[in-house]
């Protein structure tokens, strides 16, 4: 049903992710930790793909990174508010596995997972597992 | 110009290994093989070396009495790997730079095909045709792919002419 397409979105996007994750940062020297590696999918995959950065990254240094977009894309012509906030899901399924994608390819195995509180503002929470 | 290129995944297995002189291929895969600990070496002192000296080349591996062997690592610890002739003394820094700046794009063109999927063997010809000839790494990719376009719009063009009269269903009749 329903968890069967998002995670086939999810996997649709995990692979665009990890194009993207050897494409976009090629001129960039190598990335020397975790938060590098963050801070450049919320500064150049967010503006690749949608054309503005990220607007806010919180961590707790202990692999735990929550990403903020107050006014995501995807999300801004539906509604505003709490309107169709069951159907936000569907929307944000190839996203998290873009980034999962990207970190994949960029060497970081992780779990990536949204939440919405009221559109358009979503957030999106990368677990790494330390190793 | 080059005898021998190679394209090793980041878990050290070779993704694709071409080499002129077909025959004593066996030699190359093992220069190949042997040059990996010499480019984990060098990641590992660039991780911490400072920050600035940071770079994806990676320079001269070794020299043997006929070969050099240069490496470059790219940001997803895909490293290539080159092994030219060392009677070319004309051969320059930079021309190596450029080639493996040349076999960066190809990879990632690779990478971006939704056909491949990332960690086999790298099949496709297509791809790699500006590296896969290693004596001549020049823009024939650059010459087929336009005509190929220009074949394909002019068919594309030709298919869609009587769309006014046929309507919407002529669209999908190609």
């Amino acid at each position: 049903g329903q968890k069967m397409s998002l995670s086939v979105l999810e996997s649709m996007g995990f692979r665009v992710g990890q194009a993207l994750g050897e494409r976009l940062p090629r001129e960039t020297l190598a990335f020397r930790e975790e938060l590098d590696v963050l801070k450049f999918l919320c500064k150049d995959l967010w503006v690749a793909v949608f054309q503005k950065q990220m607007d806010s990254l919180r961590t707790n240094h202990q692999g735990t990174y929550v990403l903020q977009d107050n006014s995501f894309p995807l999300l801004l012509p539906m509604a505003s508010g709490l309107q169709y906030l069951e159907e936000a899901p569907k929307f944000l399924a190839f996203t998290c596995g873009l980034l999962r994608g990207a970190l994949c390819t960029l060497g970081i195995e992780s779990v990536v997972t949204a939440s919405v509180a009221a559109l358009p503002v979503c957030k999106f929470q990368v677990l790494i597992p330390k190793s | 110009m080059a005898v021998c290129i190679a394209v090793i995944a980041k878990e050290n297995y070779p993704l694709y290994i071409r080499s002129t002189p077909t025959e004593n291929e066996l030699k190359f895969h093992y220069m190949v093989h042997t040059s990996l600990d010499v480019v984990d070496e060098k990641i590992s002192a660039m991780g911490k070396a400072l920050v600035d000296q940071r770079e994806l080349y990676l320079g001269l591996l070794y020299p043997t009495e006929d070969y050099k062997v240069y490496g470059y690592v790219t940001n997803s610890k895909v490293k290539f790997v080159m092994v030219v002739d060392s009677s070319n003394t004309a051969l320059r820094d930079n021309e190596i730079r450029s080639m493996f700046r040349k076999l960066h794009n190809s990879y990632t063109d690779v990478m971006c095909n939704p056909f491949y999927n990332p960690g086999d063997r790298i099949q496709s010809r297509w791809a790699l045709l500006p590296v896969s000839d290693p004596v001549q790494v020049g823009p024939a990719f650059c010459v087929l792919l336009p005509s190929f376009c220009r074949t394909c719009l002019a068919i594309l063009v030709a298919k869609m002419q009587p769309f006014g009269k046929q309507g919407r269903k002529g669209l999908f009749k190609l």
